[in-house]
């Protein structure tokens, strides 16, 4: 009580001579939430550290995978729809992080049941995300192949003609375009690039091969997703402890509003802030 | 420490998160429609298309920070401690993408230097290893 009764006195008066006589909360905060605020920040660096690298390498690049080709297929078969399924999991972390701020508000209600009642759909959303999150990197890992290390996903630099089919989505005599991004597919475990014949330009008559993409896509797209899968991963760990301790009414015995809560939701709205990011670098851009 | 009521906060956050789903699926209508997906012919300007995106992006962050993280309602203090120091963020990300535009042309000028022919080998210059590593 006396904290409180302190913060109301500084308020309204001098706060220079109460605020060195300890009890007053600097920023209004309580030190976790603080805390958390500036273990945010920190993390935000880490990211954007791995976000500028991205941004680097990428532009130091002649050419890029085109993403719209890269995350373009769904589960149950679905083909060339480009960023549908990034898009549904976007939303599903959006409308996670809306059930939070549910679950926030209703501790400030002291409302127990609301409390673990929002939580668990959060949890239930977070689960999704890292769900579709697995669909993905096993769709780029088992079937097409893309390791940290190896990027089966062009770009074509001239256009051309295919003198062969890959027995997919190629076939001879299909013709493309300078920009369009290819995906090499492997046959009996080796890569089987095809060959192809320039239609326009100074090379127009040559025969040439598909090659490998640039390198550092493969390594960029699992750290930099791998790292934000691994956030959610944590955040949902973190919200499974606050619920079950939640249910069990700890937190309405502090009293103070469910700030436990709170103070996670600060973390799970910042992994949604991330994706924002992730979602405009990668997918988007 | 609550500013709105609990029915205000309830109306304030569905109003929220449908604002955050509006600008998220016209990103992406954006995205399609500027790459020539949604109708044949239509490109937009890639600086034009990544701006707009990155626009509607930073709104979204703000949104999520301001209203869901409830930085609005923190001193400002709080507020300046934690969002001045990201500034900094928008330097490293001009200046390493910047960065990253000329290692393109550095890697393209040791590949158009590479291809020139070697002309004027002076016997004996101090250029003689660099030349014979070429020639060879």
């Amino acid at each position: 009580m006396a904290t409180v009764e302190t913060a109301a006195h500084n308020d309204t008066h001098n706060q220079s001579e109460d605020s060195w006589s300890g009890g007053a909360q600097p920023f209004k905060a309580s030190y976790g939430k603080l805390m958390m605020w500036y273990f945010l920040v920190s993390d935000a660096f880490t990211f954007a550290g791995f976000l500028i690298s991205y941004g680097a390498l990428r532009f130091s690049m002649a050419t890029w995978p085109v993403p719209d080709f890269v995350f373009s297929t769904t589960p149950f078969n679905g083909h060339g729809l480009p960023l549908v399924f990034v898009t549904v999991m976007t939303f599903i972390l959006l409308a996670s992080s809306f059930t939070m701020v549910r679950a926030v508000q209703e501790g400030h209600q002291e409302n127990k049941r609301g409390v673990v009642k929002w939580m668990i759909l959060t949890i239930i959303g977070g689960l999704m995300f890292l769900g579709c999150q697995a669909w993905e990197w096993n769709k780029l890992i088992g079937e097409e192949h893309m390791t940290i290390k190896q990027d089966p996903f062009g770009t074509h630099t001239e256009a051309g003609i295919y003198l062969a089919g890959d027995g997919h989505d190629v076939k001879e005599g299909d013709t493309f375009k300078a920009g369009e991004s290819y995906l090499i597919h492997k046959h009996d475990g080796e890569w089987a690039p095809l060959d192809y014949k320039v239609t326009e330009g100074a090379n127009a008559g040559i025969v040439k091969s598909q090659t490998l993409g640039p390198k550092a896509f493969g390594a960029l797209f699992f750290f930099i997703t791998g790292f934000h899968g691994f956030h959610v991963f944590s955040g949902i760990l973190i919200m499974l402890i606050v619920t079950v301790n939640a249910a069990t009414g700890l937190y309405t015995k502090r009293k103070n509003g469910y700030e436990m809560i709170e103070k996670v939701g600060l973390y799970w709205h910042f992994v949604d802030l991330v994706w924002v990011f992730v979602f405009l670098l990668f997918y988007l851009l | 420490m609550a500013h709105l009521t609990y029915e205000e906060s309830k109306k304030s956050a569905s109003k929220i998160i449908i604002v955050l789903g509006i600008i998220t699926i016209s990103e992406v209508l954006f995205a399609l429609l500027g790459k020539g997906y949604l109708k044949e012919g239509i490109e937009f300007h890639p600086v034009i298309l990544g701006g707009v995106m990155i626009i509607m992006s930073i709104v979204k962050a703000y949104l999520i920070i301001f209203e869901f993280m409830h930085m609005k309602y923190e001193v400002p203090g709080l507020a300046k401690s934690v969002l001045l120091p990201t500034l900094l963020l928008v330097w490293g990300a001009i200046a390493f993408t910047w960065e990253g535009g000329d290692w393109l042309k550095r890697r393209d000028l040791i590949k158009t230097k590479n291809e020139q022919p070697v002309k004027d080998v002076k016997v004996g210059s101090v250029f003689d290893s660099a030349t014979t590593r070429n020639v060879g």
